[in-house]
């Protein structure tokens, strides 16, 4: 018998069954890591003389079971998401893009001038696609440096993206503080955009319309990476450079387009934020976002669906962690540890996985 | 402006610039061996922010500074472990281990934190430094540069240290074939992973020192997240010098003098805002990196698990 009569024979199962045996597999992948996590951290929680079993029923309960909760972790999932889009997009390009923060606050700083600086003059509509618009536009210029410093002088992006993020971040503190800077209040922050103007609700929810946005983000990301020319020209390119520019593909043009998209995508995430929970911007607030999303989507292999489910159980995870910390008297730092255990284990399980498999990795 | 005055904020900025570049020093001259060997070491973070917690909590116990940098040390080298293990050793993602390092080194330490120490928030006495006879007489410079903690001078004599074992050392040799060339170090009887696995544990250790001494000189004190970003500076430091200690050296001072000019300027007065401020060193290296036209030089395989099959 050789290799592909072997090969053959394995494969003679019914389909259906092979796409059962696919999921359970695709399922344990996400549960066995996160088994193991909940395992450690609860040996961390008994160290700390609390009761895990307590505090996982509180995350279970307060994150996957109540109404509130879910709706919450929902909305939490808006900006993740976006940021996932646009890490699939430089990822899967082969770009680095380290520079989520800066590009997130930057693009917050500037929706939530604009929002609270137009709500009294312009229709509610119009203040929120602005300030959409921009938010995505300034991310986008912000990584034309290092996108024009990787393609005119090879500059390694992991460096240049996270200069860039330090400067982004500083600079988003400095607008918010003094141009932007509200002067009725005493904390510097941006004007707010009242209430009613801010993203619409569904349904009588708290869940807003970004989230929606988000979700088609994801879906249509992954459907441009996986089923269109671009996706398929940023794949050559992520593969293999020289391929690319053989293929007759003009690298400068598509480092600088992956880049902007990638960015834009981010400030998106900043701008639903911005004008869907919060309606001004703090200065000082940085939700650090980029250093989680980055290994979710390593791990979900840059693919877009892989990336909606790790970032709902992420949330779930930090908005049922929150109600259990404080049940617990426990600051928050829990859930980073519990994040830190699943992200962990989920790299061992990509790792096994890639080893039983070389021809797919 | 009075000579005095000049005097005081120049003394201020150079000893400043002593205690912010320091941490920056050791961590970056741990990763970059961890880099030059071919491992991308993301979790430097964690290992920093793991020494500064375990060097405080020793110094604060035992009484002693040098326990406490001790006890870093340890610390960063054995929050470096999974690492060794997973990603030099074995295949594992090094970026995700990384950063899931960082973040769980950040949770545990901020819990340890709460329950040890917030209720009293204890300081550190000052540490002692080791006046170097004549130059510490020096003006201006004398106590700023020569009146330190031993571990400031074994810091940066590690730089040339480091440059003589890169150069002209079989381990430096070994050491750069496993993140240029692993193949060729494979072929030649060494083992990539175990050259690695050495690397990625000397990049914790030191980390987790230069922690120990943001929080026992530099702070007196440990809070939660206190590293803020030191160990993604030592990353880009590292990159930066293309495998050349000395300019690990050279980048440490420069970003000390920057971190440090903030305060100085607050002492004569000078309002400027501290964003501004914390701008201007990561605009100079971008500055840099353009001048220098780009090539950080980094290892060929750097960050790719080597596998002898492929």
């Amino acid at each position: 018998m050789t290799g592909n009569d072997r090969l053959a024979a394995v494969g003679q199962p019914s389909r259906r069954r092979r796409a059962t045996h696919q999921s359970l597999k695709a399922a344990a992948r996400v549960v066995g890591p996160v088994a193991f996590a909940l395992a450690i951290g609860a040996i961390v929680l008994a160290l700390l003389g609390r009761d895990p079993v307590q505090y996982y029923a509180d995350v279970v309960q307060r994150g996957l079971l109540s109404r509130l909760g879910l709706q919450e972790a929902a909305i939490r999932m808006a900006p993740l998401l976006l940021i996932g889009a646009g890490l699939i997009v430089a990822f899967r390009a082969g770009l680095w893009n380290l520079g989520v923060d800066g590009q997130f606050l930057l693009a917050a700083a500037v929706a939530a001038a604009l929002g609270g600086g137009l709500a009294a003059a312009v229709p509610s509509p119009f203040v929120l696609v602005l300030g959409f618009a921009a938010a995505a536009a300034v991310a986008a210029v912000w990584s034309l440096v290092p996108a024009l410093l990787k393609a005119r002088h090879g500059i390694n992006e992991i460096v240049s993206t996270l200069m860039t993020s330090f400067i982004g971040i500083s600079l988003a503190n400095l607008l918010v503080k003094i141009p932007f800077n509200d002067p009725e209040t005493t904390v510097p922050q941006t004007r707010t955009l009242p209430l009613d103007d801010r993203l619409p609700r569904l349904f009588d929810t708290p869940i807003h319309l970004g989230v929606l946005l988000s979700l088609a983000a994801i879906v249509a990301v992954h459907l441009a990476m996986t089923r269109t020319a671009f996706g398929l020209r940023l794949q050559i390119l992520g593969g293999s450079p020289a391929a690319a520019r053989h293929a007759g593909l003009n690298l400068t043009r598509l480092t600088v387009g992956a880049f902007a998209l990638s960015a834009g995508l981010i400030g998106l995430g900043g701008a639903v934020e911005i004008l869907g929970v919060w309606g001004t911007m703090r200065a000082d607030w940085n939700p650090a976002y980029g250093l989680l999303v980055v290994p979710l989507v390593l791990l979900a292999r840059c693919h877009g669906i892989g990336v909606l489910v790790l970032v709902f159980a992420f949330s779930v995870l930090s908005i049922g962690g929150e109600t259990a910390a404080r049940r617990a008297d426990l600051p928050n730092y829990m859930t980073l540890v519990l994040i830190a255990l699943v992200l962990g284990f989920l790299a061992i399980v990509e790792y096994l996985e890639r080893r039983r498999r070389p021809a797919a990795g | 402006m009075d000579p005095a005055l000049i005097e005081t904020v120049v003394s201020a900025l150079i000893a400043g610039a002593v205690v912010a570049g320091v941490p920056l020093l050791l961590a970056a001259l741990g990763e970059q061996m961890s880099q030059t060997a071919g491992v991308l070491n993301i979790g430097i973070e964690g290992m920093m922010l793991a020494g500064a917690f375990g060097g405080f909590a020793a110094a604060y116990y035992t009484g002693s500074a040098e326990a406490g940098f001790a006890a870093g040390g340890l610390t960063g080298l054995v929050v470096a472990l999974p690492m060794v293990g997973l990603c030099a050793l074995r295949g594992v993602n090094q970026i995700a281990v990384g950063i899931a390092l960082t973040i769980g080194v950040q949770g545990i330490t901020a819990l340890l934190h709460h329950v040890l120490f917030a209720r009293t928030y204890p300081r550190l006495p000052a540490v002692e430094g080791a006046a170097v006879p004549m130059l510490s007489n020096l003006p201006i410079v004398g106590a700023a540069l020569f009146d330190r903690h031993p571990l400031v001078y074994g810091a940066v004599a590690l730089a040339p240290a480091l440059a003589w074992l890169y150069r002209h050392s079989h381990v430096g040799l070994n050491l750069r074939a496993a993140g240029d060339n692993p193949a060729s170090l494979d072929a030649a009887g060494v083992s990539v992973a175990v050259t690695r696995a050495w690397a990625t544990a000397f990049a914790g250790l030191l980390a987790g020192l230069g922690g120990a001494y943001m929080a026992i000189v530099g702070a007196g004190l440990f809070v939660p997240f206190m590293t803020g970003g030191a160990g993604f500076i030592a990353i880009v430091l590292a990159m930066l010098a293309r495998g050349r200690p000395v300019w690990v050296l050279v980048g440490a001072v420069v970003f000390g003098a920057s971190l440090s000019a903030t305060t100085a300027l607050q002492i004569i007065g000078v309002t400027v805002p501290t964003d501004l401020i914390q701008m201007l060193p990561f605009v100079a290296v971008l500055a840099m990196l353009v001048v220098l036209a780009g090539r950080t030089g980094l290892p060929a395989a750097l960050g790719l698990p080597y596998d002898r099959s492929r």
